[in-house]
């Protein structure tokens, strides 16, 4: 069929990166970034921080051992994480065109849990291949639910719809908390640890975290950030999305393959940290529209910054003790969600 | 060539057998309606060319078959517009006619300026380029079913199957859609499939009736042939009057079983 050329260049309505507010993302980390060095025991001005952050050698090698080792680390883990899970949200809800999908949707966080509840119990401070038990066991037990949850679906309804999947989901993750429930409750020396380790924390010495899982985070950033204007075509249901010739269930399955990935990396370091997947998305939706192709970037920007300030905040309320990072995204998280949506007036998410 | 040949099509829900031994032939640049009474599988035909179900037989386009299509490919020469088609609340009109580009995207792919000028032109020629960045949610029922066709025509597909087209519209709209698309069909030589449940309708933009009654093809010829009080009596259990209108095709008026005595005199 011949379609005329048209003589208009430009067409009003697709989705457009908003740059103004890319810029007020990136700024607002920034800002967030700073300021979760600057906060700590220590009292380490901003002066010094600039000056460390281009001239180490020129200063005091305990405030530069503090800022190195210490707080820029954690404060880039916490960007790292809130990016990997507000990114991977978007992703979920996305691939499963579910408002209220979050990355631990099919079992990521109940695995981890386990996971790491089993390594806290029955091998505390051990190490495999120079790397702490505890996350790997985390990291795996992650990627164990969710292939459970998908192989689980397949066997059920083969996959022709998404409910069978997220249901999967649902069993695997109940069956995953009750074995963590049980062995947690058996294990009375060290309720506390795994307590603390399900709460989330972004506690770390030098870059040991934010390297193992940097190349998990980057390579699933990358691929969930080329398919966003397929999870643009996935809205419109998988069966015209085949009629359009896009096998629906290939790009959900990578899509939540490289979710699941980063997920299951960030969650091994950083414990399964709630609601930022759901919170940064919906909040990044209200305020530019729905389109995936702007709610992904943004997402990573925006939930970058609410963790390393969620994580400032954890450390800043009850100092010199820490409160759980969980704990302060629910707690600020979820009022601010609110008032967002009531000034947007969206009237459906 | 835009023919389109179905070969001993046969099709089973578990075990259920919806379509069997279906043989059709459509021209290239055919209007065949669809015509049956409910669930007499018309709907399934038009998703089996679309390969949506699978299927016993053999489906060709333009003497190629369907099952050795892969999917861009199939979604370049067959475009669906279905019945209620899947409208995303808070895209925009021009957004979600720019879908319907993915046939000739790689898969990794971004839309180009070639894509952009063949959206721009459909929303142009549909009358929907002023409502290019409205959501979809605000558009009223026929405007709706316009993108929908728009979509569809933005595969540049020759190929186009209708479900329903006219369901739920009223009776300007169903006309202003079925003239568009007896447009689209004359101008670029589309081959139009589309289930039809309005009788009369079918009678005057087709070109020829296919009769479906429980999975099996009955009658197919042109709507005279077709379009019988005897056989719409016979399938459908209903009580019509079939008239001959000039130069406009036929009209099937449904007549009450009951009628008043005054009505009768």
């Amino acid at each position: 069929m011949d379609v005329r050329a048209a003589p208009v260049a430009v067409l009003q309505g697709l989705p457009r990166l908003p740059w103004l507010w890319a810029g007020a993302g990136a700024v607002v980390l920034l800002t967030a970034m700073v300021i979760g060095v600057l906060v700590g025991p220590a009292h380490i001005g901003l002066g010094t921080v600039l000056q460390a952050l281009v001239a180490p050698s020129a200063v005091d090698p305990a405030q530069a051992s503090i800022l190195w080792s210490l707080r820029i680390p954690r404060v880039v883990l916490g960007a790292v994480v809130g990016a990997m899970l507000a990114c991977a949200g978007a992703a979920y809800q996305g691939a499963f065109r579910n408002p209220l999908a979050d990355p631990y949707l099919l079992g990521a966080a109940a695995g981890a849990n386990l996971g790491a509840t089993l390594a806290i119990a029955f091998a505390p401070g051990s190490s495999l291949i120079g790397v702490n038990v505890v996350p790997l066991a985390g990291f795996v037990g992650a990627g164990a639910a969710v292939a459970g949850a998908y192989a689980l679906g397949q066997t059920v309804t083969g996959l022709r719809n998404t409910t069978g999947l997220i249901l999967a989901g649902v069993a695997i993750a109940a069956f995953f908390n009750a074995i963590q429930t049980y062995i947690q409750q058996s294990q009375t020396n060290s309720v506390r640890q795994i307590y603390s380790w399900i709460l989330g924390r972004l506690v770390t010495a030098g870059w040991e975290g934010v390297l193992l899982v940097l190349p998990y985070v980057v390579l699933s950033i990358v691929v969930i950030l080329l398919h966003r204007r397929l999870l643009d075509v996935l809205s419109i249901g998988d069966e015209e999305v085949t009629s359009l010739g896009i096998s629906a269930r290939r790009v959900r399955l990578i899509v939540v393959i490289a979710a699941t990935l980063g997920t299951a990396a960030v969650v091994a370091i950083a414990g399964t940290i709630a609601f930022v997947g759901i919170i940064v998305p919906h909040t990044v939706r209200l305020l530019v529209g729905r389109s995936y192709r702007v709610v992904i970037p943004l997402s990573l920007l925006f939930g970058a910054a609410f963790l390393v300030l969620a994580d400032t905040a954890a450390r800043m309320v009850a100092a010199p003790a820490e409160l759980p990072i969980g704990v302060i995204t629910a707690l600020v998280g979820a009022p601010f969600f609110i008032v967002v949506m009531r000034s947007t007036r969206a009237a459906a998410l | 060539m835009n023919d389109v040949v179905l070969r001993g099509v046969g099709i089973s829900y578990e075990s259920e057998v919806v379509i069997s031994g279906l043989d059709l032939e459509i021209a290239s640049g055919e209007w065949l309606a669809l015509i049956g009474p409910n669930g007499a599988g018309k709907t399934t035909i038009l998703r089996a060319i679309a390969r949506l179900v699978a299927y016993s037989g053999e489906v060709r386009i333009g003497g190629r078959a369907v099952a050795g299509m892969g999917g861009p490919e199939l979604a370049r020469r067959v475009a669906l517009v279905m019945q209620q088609p899947h409208m995303p609340e808070g895209m925009s009109v021009s957004q979600y006619v720019m879908l319907g580009r993915s046939p000739h995207l790689a898969y990794f792919g971004r839309e180009g300026r070639r894509d952009h000028q063949v959206v721009a032109g459909i929303l142009e020629r549909l009358a929907l380029d002023g409502l290019a960045a409205r959501p979809l949610d605000h558009l009223s029922g026929g405007e709706r079913q316009r993108a929908a066709i728009a979509r569809a025509l933005a595969q540049q597909a020759p190929v186009l199957l209708v479900d329903e087209p006219t369901s739920s519209l009223d009776v300007g709209r169903q006309q202003e859609v079925l003239e568009l698309i007896d447009h689209l069909r004359v101008e670029e030589g589309l081959t139009v499939i589309a289930a039809m449940h309005d009788l009369t309708l079918a009678g005057q933009y087709a070109d020829r009736i296919a009769l479906v009654v429980g999975g099996r093809l009955v009658a197919v010829g042109s709507p005279a042939e077709v379009l019988t009080e005897p056989a719409i009596a016979d399938h459908y259990q209903a009580q019509v009057r079939v008239m001959q209108m000039n130069g406009s095709g036929r009209a099937v008026i449904p007549i009450r079983a009951h009628a008043s005595e005054e009505e009768r005199r």
